[in-house]
C-alpha cells in the first residue's frame, strides 16, 4: 500500500462566508466558494476535469454541483459521510488525481441548514428518511445527548465535578470564538465569557447552549492538482501529506465500550501520522482544525488524537497549549463551534483555514510559521461513527 | 375446578390531584387523585404491565388464550390483544379477542374465559382489563375516570380463587355512552343513572344469591363496582353487606378505572385474602355480571407479583396542563424540531420481533449477547451464528447517560439512558416514568413497554426502561 504522501497539492479555494444565511440558496453558496477557488487557483471552470461534491442532505446526485457550475458533461459524483462529508469529497479528488484518473479535479462540500424551521441540526433518524422506511423505533436523540454521554461518562470516570468539566469545555468556547471574532467568514463574530458560557441553558446536561457550535449555511470548495504540476499555477500550493477514513461497526454495543474515547478517533488519527510520518504529533502538527461540535468533543479529541495522556486534557486547557498563542493552536478560525457547521461543507472549510495559514495568509489569525496542518472530522453516532484525518504542509520533501 | 389462578396490576406512574381540576375549573373538587396513564401510555401498554405482573413466575407456553377488555383501544379497527400478546412474547397460536364498548367489558371476558376453559378448548386464559377514558373539560367525569389495567388467569390448575357461582344481567338503558366520533364520555343525569346502577347490580346479586342458596353473611369480602367512590357503599346496605366488609375501591388514589374498576378492586381483595374466604364480584355496565369466589390454599403462593400498595405508593404528581397536553386537550405549538416519521408497516412487520417482543441475539460463537440482532457478529464477524436473547424480562444498569431538552417529546427533558444488561447486552433506550434529577450512573432499571409516538394513525410501540421497582 502506497503513501499519498507529496502526490497531490491544493491549489486553490474558496470558502462563503458562513451564518444564517436567509437570502442564500445551495445554488449560490456552491458558485460562490467554487469562483473564489477558480479565482484562487487561477484556472477557468472549464480546466476542471473531474469534481466530487459533498452534502448531507442539501440535494442529491452530481447534479446538485453541475446545475449551478455548468460543468460541461465530466465525470461528477455527489459523496456523503455524515460530519466527514466535505474531507470525503476532498479525499475522492485527491486519490482520483493520485490514481491518474484526472490532473485537475474540484471537491466541493455545501449544506444549507437554515432553510428547515428547526433549532438545531436534524436528528440522525429523520436525514434521508423520505427515501428509505424506517420503524421509528431507534432512539431519537438530539446530537448534544450523544455527547452528553461522553462526557457524563468521562467526568464520572476522572471523578472531576459537573462545575469544574464544564469550566473546561467553556474555556474551549471562549477560545474558539476568540478565534472566529477575528475571521469575517466566521459565523457569530462576537466573543464570550466562560460565566456566559457556563450559565447558558442546558440542551443536554452538561452540554449548554453555549457549548454547540452554529447550525449553518456554507459552501467551501478546493482544487486539487499532481504534487508535480502544483507550481505551475500558484507558488505557494499546500501538499497532501495524508488522507484518512475510519469507521466504526455498531462497537457502542459491547459493554466494554468506555464511553471515554472514540475509537474511531484514535485509529483515524493513528493511521494519519503514519501516511504523514509523524511520530510526535503534538511537537510535528503547527496548527489542527477538529471537529467541535460540541466543545466537549474538542477536549476529548485532545487525548484521542494523541496529544494528551488520557484524562488529561484539563490541564492542557489550563495551560492555553491549544490557543492561537500556544503551543499548538486548534481552531484558529474559530471551528465549528464559532465559524458555524454546514456539515457537508465544515471538512473542506477546516482545509481552508489550514491552507490560509500554511499560506501566511492567515490575517490577524495567523499563527507564526506553520509547516504542517491537520484536519479531522467525526460524523456519525458514539460506536458507528466516520473520522475522517487529513494532514497537509507547505512543503515537499 | 375453574378459577383464578393468578392476577397482576398496573398502576400508572403519575397521579392528578382533583383540587388541581378544581382549580383550573374553579369547581367543586371531590377530594382525592386519579390514576393518569404518561403521555407514552395508553390502554394497550397498560395491559402489558398488567399482564407482566400477572405472569410473574407463571410459563409463557402455557397460556393459550388473551382477552383485552377496553372502552378505549388505541385503534378502532385492528385487534390490541394481538400487540398486547406479541409483547408478553405469547405463541401466535392463542386465541385472541377484544372485549369491548362496554364498563363490563372485563368480566364479559372473563366469563367467556371461564366456558372456553370449562369447555375444554383453552386450559389458560389471560384477561385483560385496562381504561384511559376522557371525562369532558370541567365535568364531573373528568375528576373521576382514572386510568390503569388488571390482568387475571382463568384456569384450572393452581386456582387461588375458585368460581362457584355467576349470575349476568344485560341492560340496554342508554347511561354512559360515546359515539364513534365523541372523545368524552356522555352521561345523563347522575342521579339516575346511579339509581340504574344500583337496581341492575341489585338485581344479579340477589339472583346470584337465590340461585345458589346463599346469604350476605356468607361473604367475607364483598367487591362492588364503584361509579364515584360512595355510590357503591348505599348499594352494599341495600343488599344487606356489613360496611366492614366492602372492599375499598381507591377511588381517592386512583379514580374509577372503567371497565378495570372492578377487577381492580377484586386484585385488592385478593391480595388480602385467606384460605377458604368467599368473595362476591359485581360489576356493572350494560347490565351486570355477578361472581361468587372461593379462596383456596394456593393463594398462599401467589407472591412474585407487585403489591398494589407499592404500586399506589409509586408516583408523581402532575398539573392539570400537563394532562391536558398529554391528552392532546389543548392545540399547541409544534416543536421547531423536525416531524415524527410515519413508521413504515413494512419495517414494522420485519422487525416485529425486535420491537414488540425486543428479542437480540447472542453469538454462538462468542457468546456476545447484542441488541439490535445482527446478520455478523460485533464480537467475532461470525456470520448467521446466533441464537435468540429476549431482553424485555432482564433488568440493567445505566452505564452513562443523556437528559435531552432538545429531542421531541410531550414530557421533557427526555432522559437517554445507556444501559448495561444483567447477562450482556447494551442498548440505549428512553428513560420513563423518572425524575430526570434523579439519574444517575448505576441506577437499576426495568423494561416497560410504551407508545412512542403517533403518526399517520400507527400507534408506534417499543420498549423504554423506567427505574427498578422494588417489590
Amino acid at each position: 500500500m502506497e503513501s499519498i504522501k507529496d502526490r497531490v497539492a491544493i491549489i486553490g479555494m474558496g470558502c462563503t462566508k458562513f451564518g444564517e444565511l436567509w437570502d442564500k440558496s445551495v445554488e449560490d453558496l456552491i458558485v460562490e466558494a467554487a469562483y473564489e477557488a477558480f479565482e484562487n487557483a487561477g484556472v477557468d471552470p472549464k480546466d476542471i476535469q473531474a469534481a466530487w461534491v459533498g452534502t448531507l442532505d442539501s440535494g442529491i446526485t452530481a447534479i446538485t454541483l453541475t446545475g449551478p457550475l455548468k460543468f460541461q458533461y465530466i465525470p461528477v459524483t455527489r459523496v456523503e459521510n455524515m460530519c466527514a462529508t466535505g474531507s470525503e469529497a476532498l479525499r475522492a479528488a485527491v486519490y482520483a488525481v493520485a490514481a491518474g484518473a484526472c490532473d485537475i479535479a474540484l471537491a466541493m462540500g455545501v449544506e444549507k441548514l437554515k432553510d428547515t424551521g428547526w433549532s438545531g441540526a436534524p436528528a440522525a433518524n429523520v436525514i434521508g428518511s423520505s427515501r428509505i422506511g424506517v420503524t421509528g423505533t431507534e432512539p431519537a436523540f438530539s446530537a448534544p445527548s450523544m455527547f452528553a454521554h461522553l462526557a457524563v461518562r468521562y467526568f464520572h470516570e476522572f471523578k472531576i465535578d459537573t462545575e469544574k468539566g464544564k469550566r473546561y469545555m467553556a474555556q474551549i468556547a471562549v477560545k474558539n470564538h476568540y478565534n472566529g471574532s477575528l475571521n469575517p467568514k466566521a459565523h457569530y463574530q462576537k466573543e464570550l465569557t466562560v460565566e456566559q458560557v457556563m450559565s447558558a441553558p442546558i440542551v443536554a446536561w452538561p452540554i449548554g447552549i453555549l457549548d454547540c457550535c452554529g447550525v449553518s449555511d456554507g459552501a467551501a470548495a478546493a482544487i486539487v492538482t499532481r504534487a508535480d504540476m502544483a507550481r505551475n499555477f500558484i507558488t505557494d500550493p499546500i501538499y497532501i501529506k495524508a488522507t484518512t477514513i475510519s469507521v466504526g461497526a455498531r462497537q457502542s454495543i459491547r459493554q466494554e465500550y468506555d464511553y471515554i474515547h472514540i475509537e474511531e478517533n484514535v485509529i483515524g488519527s493513528k493511521r494519519a501520522y503514519v501516511e504523514a510520518g509523524i511520530k510526535n504529533p503534538r511537537k510535528e502538527i503547527s496548527i489542527a482544525e477538529v471537529h467541535d461540535c460540541f466543545t466537549f468533543h474538542e477536549m476529548l479529541l485532545y487525548e484521542d488524537l494523541g496529544w494528551c495522556d488520557k484524562g488529561k486534557a484539563c490541564e492542557d486547557i489550563e495551560a492555553g497549549t491549544f490557543t492561537l498563542k500556544g503551543d499548538l493552536p486548534v481552531n484558529t478560525d474559530g471551528g465549528l463551534k464559532c465559524f458555524g457547521h454546514p456539515i457537508g461543507a465544515s471538512g473542506l472549510r477546516m482545509m481552508y483555514e489550514v491552507y490560509k495559514q500554511l499560506q501566511g495568509k492567515a490575517g490577524s489569525r495567523q499563527v507564526k510559521n506553520p509547516r504542517v496542518g491537520l484536519t479531522h472530522n467525526l460524523g456519525g453516532s458514539i460506536g458507528t461513527s466516520i473520522c475522517s484525518c487529513t494532514i497537509v504542509g507547505n512543503d515537499k520533501e | 375446578m375453574v378459577g383464578i389462578t393468578s392476577y397482576g396490576v398496573y398502576i400508572p406512574f403519575n397521579r392528578l390531584s382533583r383540587d388541581e381540576v378544581a382549580r383550573a375549573w374553579g369547581t367543586a373538587s371531590m377530594g382525592g387523585e386519579k390514576a393518569v396513564a404518561n403521555f407514552d401510555e395508553d390502554t394497550i401498554t397498560m395491559a402489558v404491565a398488567a399482564a407482566r405482573d400477572c405472569m410473574k413466575g407463571k410459563e409463557i407456553g402455557k397460556v393459550d388464550g388473551l382477552f383485552f377488555a377496553t372502552t378505549t383501544s388505541p385503534y378502532r379497527e385492528k385487534l390490541a390483544a394481538s400487540i398486547v400478546a406479541a409483547a408478553l412474547d405469547l405463541s401466535p397460536s392463542i386465541r385472541t379477542a377484544d372485549f369491548t364498548n362496554s364498563l363490563r367489558s372485563g368480566t364479559i371476558a372473563i366469563n367467556s374465559a371461564i366456558d372456553m376453559v370449562k369447555s375444554g378448548v383453552a386450559e389458560n386464559i389471560i384477561v385483560i382489563a385496562a381504561d384511559s377514558r376522557l371525562g369532558a373539560p370541567q365535568s364531573n367525569l373528568e375528576q373521576i375516570v382514572g386510568d390503569g389495567a388488571v390482568a387475571v388467569i382463568i384456569g384450572t390448575f393452581g386456582v387461588i380463587a375458585s368460581i362457584d357461582g355467576r349470575y349476568s344481567l344485560s341492560n340496554p338503558l342508554i347511561d354512559l355512552w360515546r359515539n364513534e366520533k365523541d372523545s368524552f364520555t356522555r352521561s345523563w343525569e347522575e342521579r339516575f343513572v346511579i339509581l340504574k346502577y344500583q337496581e341492575s347490580v341489585k338485581d344479579s346479586v340477589l339472583r346470584l344469591m337465590k340461585n345458589y342458596n346463599i346469604s350476605p353473611k356468607d361473604f367475607s369480602k364483598v367487591v362492588l363496582y364503584s361509579p364515584d367512590g360512595k355510590s357503591h357503599t348505599a348499594l352494599a346496605k341495600i343488599l344487606g353487606f356489613d360496611s366492614n366488609r366492602i372492599q375499598d375501591p381507591f377511588f381517592s388514589k386512583i379514580g374509577n378505572l372503567g371497565n378495570a374498576s372492578a377487577m381492580m378492586t377484586l386484585a385488592a381483595a385478593l391480595e388480602d385474602s385467606n384460605p377458604g374466604d368467599r368473595i362476591l364480584l359485581a360489576n356493572y355496565g350494560d347490565g351486570s355480571d355477578s361472581f361468587m369466589l372461593g379462596i383456596t390454599d394456593e393463594i398462599k403462593m401467589n407472591t412474585q407479583r407487585r403489591r398494589i400498595k407499592s404500586q399506589l405508593n409509586f408516583k408523581r404528581n402532575i398539573n392539570y396542563e400537563k394532562y391536558q397536553k398529554w391528552r392532546r386537550l389543548l392545540e399547541l405549538e409544534e416543536p421547531r424540531r423536525p416531524p415524527e416519521v410515519v413508521p413504515s408497516i413494512t419495517c414494522l412487520w420485519r422487525e416485529q420481533k425486535k420491537n414488540l417482543t425486543l428479542y437480540g441475539g447472542r453469538c454462538k460463537r462468542c457468546g456476545m449477547v447484542q441488541f439490535p440482532p445482527q446478520r455478523v457478529c460485533v464480537g467475532c464477524q461470525t456470520k448467521d451464528d446466533f441464537e435468540d436473547y429476549k431482553f424485555s424480562d432482564k433488568v440493567g444498569k445505566v452505564f452513562t447517560f443523556a437528559v435531552d431538552y432538545l429531542a421531541r417529546s410531550s414530557d421533557p427533558p427526555t432522559v437517554f439512558p445507556i444501559v448495561d444488561f444483567e447477562g450482556g447486552g447494551r442498548i440505549i433506550f428512553m428513560m420513563t416514568d423518572c425524575e430526570p434529577s434523579q439519574v444517575c450512573i448505576g441506577m437499576d432499571v426495568e423494561m416497560a413497554f410504551r407508545k412512542l409516538y403517533e403518526a399517520g394513525g400507527i400507534h408506534n410501540y417499543y420498549w423504554k426502561v423506567r427505574p427498578l421497582q422494588k417489590e
